[in-house]
């Protein structure tokens, strides 16, 4: 019998709505919601039955028999395995107490099982991939607004000007924000693209600066200089709504067009033209604050300056600019409840020094990779377990030699995930998780100009011997006596517990998939937002009254990056359309669209070292060397290479992944620490690698 | 007479293959046969910004097809409105058609041991839908347009 599913796409992490058709137990079509996609999926959106279809992912749960990271694996049943980590817990808590076990999850809308295990389970020591992500804007987003990263929408459909430092918004790519830009640019909206190299989001840019590397708050500094220079910002809503912009003015004095165009390799004039067109767009403009940027060491003031240079252009709560994301409260009513309330607050200190020794950094998920440290010194206690749900740190991380060395203090490493990962590899168990088409998952309110509440429905019954992340972790909670946390038997009580304050019922998603607050589009009023920010002023506060009492500049003066010495080039990495940063490498339909990555290396540096496209060269790094085919480009910064991430991974059983181009964060090595002090964020692109040709030569790949 | 013409908005395109993936996963294909691609030249410098072109390339459904001429089987067949498929049944997977074809568009299917090509999805559109590549396309770049409307 043929039906038709409501669900949630969870190739990668944007989560669009989609519609399953389903026969007997078969996807037979799958394709974006209308409602909201119009039926716009992207690659890896329309690759999900292939990933439900492959062999090379967990069957059934596994337990390992012999070394860590050796591949010997027992597969057990669910309650063998379920028992043996329920052990494996008690113990640990009753030789180190809960706060020694720590759980981490891909973050989103489906945290909130996790967190709450961890919570039941008495532990503070929730994490997420943050770190290697989003921090720095979020820490540079409420320094300014006292709002989060996603604090604010932004409307590019009506923007008459975007302008995106490194954002590739069209590569790693969220189908409805690229439909916006795309909308932009047919109403014959700008584009401005700053990169260290050219991408397919640069093809369709009005102006297009490729930037020296670590150079994107030189930039952002000239032109918050040259704006208030020209008198070009929005005076008003600087005068009501802001704090410290005369000290701002004070502080870009020295940082004009001519200087950062030195600095950045790039032309005055080309800058002078942008500034003009900022200025007559304005408040339209957008300046996207960048989505991931753990990158440079002082990513947290870039981000920060991007932001500010929104509030300069005064597009705040306006169409075409930044909009407040507004909530079920902000319609007048009640969002879902979260299991987290449930849960009593864990009082002790978090492992990471988040909150305690560090006070800037948002409590929330933390800092994943200061985890490590604590494992690896036991200050200030030991870590002995870990839980890792959907997330893999040897693959998001810096030096995955280094994370190894600092778990092996654990007693216990535990990955729950729908695929083989590399840090699944390495663990002691791996629970098998059903793919997002053959699972429920919880409520979880998107905000929004009309916030809505969403739903990830299970299309099809398991293929293989997995279960759903709610009875898994209910599995666990019952084996160690917290089930007054998690009191539902199936996802359907869940749900119905989730959903009994808002009002709405799961009827309600029968008709579009998903339910909304509103009808229209929720504005606040631009002449009333006093209160509206979060910050201690309730201001947008260009200079932070936190970060002064924290004892860090609103503004740090900007330090030239480090060139690479002779032979070696700054690593720089980012994405792809196809894949979804590491978990896709392996789908039989991704991969055969992109099989391997390749290293970016500009037309001169190549013909210095002799290499031509398709070659192969030697990128190394201390003690590890990956070889990769070379692609030959005008379009990258002489000073950087560039790969895409994911790939180059080491797990056997992945036959069609397995040591298939190179992997960026085996090459970052020493860097596992090595953090925006401010914002947090790893700095993931100030690794140098030397990069040679290689001996290994295509003929003689054919012959053996 | 040719109804049908798949016409690609190459200003809208973003070059992500998604087309490419739809239409396979549609067609329920292996690892092995692409019935689409998209591609573009090399990139250009227009006044220091890179530019280029998507093209995009499928089956022509040829007004006399040289694949339906060579058949053995007469299992490449042309409809009414002009959509050259594979009767499935009939195809005995000589390839003949790839060879007859100035384009190779038929491609082997490895699974099936059969030919297989762009028909635009015409299942769908018989049913009333647009063809895989169409509906789902990332950013709606391309459209699949009836002739008599230009």
């Amino acid at each position: 019998m043929k039906k038709s599913v409501w669900s949630m796409c969870g190739m990668c992490t944007v989560r669009c709505p989609i519609r399953v058709e389903v026969e007997g137990n078969t996807v037979t079509w799958l394709e974006g919601n209308q409602h909201i996609l119009k039926g716009a999926l992207c690659a890896k959106g329309s690759a999900g039955p292939s990933l439900v279809a492959d062999k090379e992912r967990p069957q059934q749960p596994l337990i390992r028999r012999g070394g860590r990271g050796a591949g010997r694996w027992e597969a057990v049943s669910w309650e063998f395995a379920l028992d043996y980590i329920a052990d494996k817990l008690k113990t640990i808590i009753d030789r180190h107490g809960p706060e020694s076990i720590m759980a981490s999850s891909r973050g989103g809308p489906f945290q909130d099982l996790v967190k709450a295990f961890t919570h039941a389970l008495g532990s503070p020591n929730y994490s997420n991939h943050d770190s290697a992500c989003g921090r720095n804007v979020h820490h540079a987003s409420l320094s300014l607004f006292g709002l989060g990263r996603k604090g604010f929408i932004y409307d590019i459909k009506n923007a008459k000007h975007l302008v995106l430092f490194g954002r590739n918004i069209l590569s790693s790519l969220r189908p409805a924000e690229v439909n916006q830009v795309m909308d932009m640019l047919d109403k014959g909206g700008k584009l401005t693209y700053v990169d260290v190299r050219q991408t397919l989001t640069g093809i369709k840019a009005t102006n297009f600066f490729q930037v020296r590397p670590g150079t994107d708050y030189a930039l952002a500094l000239a032109l918050i200089h040259e704006i208030i220079k020209a008198e070009g910002y929005d005076a008003d809503f600087v005068e009501r709504y802001t704090t410290g912009f005369d000290e701002l003015a004070y502080f870009v004095e020295n940082y004009s067009a001519e200087w950062a165009a030195k600095e950045c390799g790039i032309k005055p004039k080309d800058i002078h033209e942008l500034v003009d067109q900022l200025i007559a767009d304005r408040p339209k403009v957008i300046f996207h604050p960048g989505w991931m940027l753990s990158r440079y060491n002082d990513s947290f003031y870039a981000s920060r300056a991007l932001n500010c240079l929104n509030a300069l252009m005064g597009n705040i709560e306006v169409e075409g600019g930044l909009i407040f994301a507004k909530g079920a409260g902000d319609c007048g009513r009640k969002g879902p409840r979260s299991l987290n309330e449930l849960s009593p607050k864990p009082t002790a200190k978090r492992a990471d020094g988040v909150g305690d020794i560090y006070k800037h950094f948002e409590k929330g998920p933390g800092l994943f990779h200061l985890f490590y440290k604590a494992m690896a010194t036991g200050i200030p206690y030991p870590i002995k377990g870990i839980i890792c749900v959907r997330h893999d740190p040897f693959l998001c991380f810096p030096d995955p030699q280094a994370q190894k060395e600092a778990l092996d203090n654990c007693d216990l490493i535990v990955s729950i995930d729908t695929h083989y990962s590399e840090f699944g590899w390495y663990s002691d168990v791996i629970l098998p998780e059903s793919t997002y088409l053959e699972r429920d998952s919880m409520i979880a309110q998107q905000k929004g100009m009309k916030p809505r509440l969403i739903m990830r429905n299970k299309a099809i019954e398991p293929q293989a011997d997995t279960l759903d992340l709610c009875t898994i972790i209910r599995g666990l909670a019952t084996r160690l006596g917290l089930e007054q946390y998690f009191p539902f038997a199936t996802p359907q009580d869940l749900w119905a517990w989730q959903l009994e304050p808002t009002g709405f019922s799961i009827a309600d998603f029968e008709k579009k998939g998903f339910v909304e607050y509103a009808d229209k589009p929720v504005m606040f009023d631009r002449e009333k937002l006093e209160g509206k920010f979060k910050t201690p002023s309730g201001k947008i506060e260009i200079i932070s009254q936190n970060l002064t009492e924290w004892g860090f500049p609103s503004w740090k003066p900007y330090v030239s990056p480090a060139k690479p010495p002779k032979g070696q080039y700054r690593l720089v990495f980012g994405r792809s359309p196809l894949h979804s940063h590491s978990h896709t490498v392996n789908n039989p339909l991704l991969n055969e669209m992109m099989p391997e990555n390749t290293l970016w290396i500009n037309t001169r540096e190549a013909s210095k070292m002799g290499v031509s496209e398709g070659d192969f060269v030697d990128v190394i790094s201390g003690d590890v060397t990956c070889v990769i085919t070379v692609k030959v480009t005008d379009f990258i910064h002489p000073e950087a290479v560039y790969t895409v991430h994911g790939f180059g991974r080491q797990i056997p059983l992945q036959t069609r992944a397995y040591h298939a181009g190179m992997s960026d964060q085996k090459l970052m090595k020493g860097q596992l620490q090595n953090m925006d002090p401010v914002g947090g964020g790893l700095n993931l692109c100030e690794t140098f690698v030397t990069v040679r040709k290689s001996s290994k030569n295509h003929q003689r790949k054919v012959e053996l | 007479m040719n109804t049908y013409n798949l016409y690609l908005n190459s200003k809208r395109c973003i070059g992500c293959h998604g087309c490419v993936v739809h239409c396979k996963a549609n067609k329920n294909l292996p690892v092995g046969p692409i019935l689409c691609e998209i591609s573009h030249e090399p990139l250009k410098s227009v006044r220091g910004v890179p530019k280029t072109e998507f093209k995009f390339r499928s089956c022509y459904h040829c007004e006399d097809p040289f694949c339906v001429t060579i058949c053995p089987t007469e299992a490449m067949k042309k409809r009414e409105d002009g959509i050259v498929y594979v009767d499935v049944p009939k195809c005995i997977g000589c390839m003949a058609c790839a060879g007859a074809c100035p384009w190779g568009i038929p491609q082997h299917n490895p699974e099936t041991n059969k030919a297989v090509k762009c028909d635009y999805c015409m299942d769908r559109l018989d049913a009333g839908l647009q063809p895989a590549c169409v509906t789902k396309c990332t950013t709606h770049a391309l459209k699949l347009v009836a002739m008599k409307e230009i």
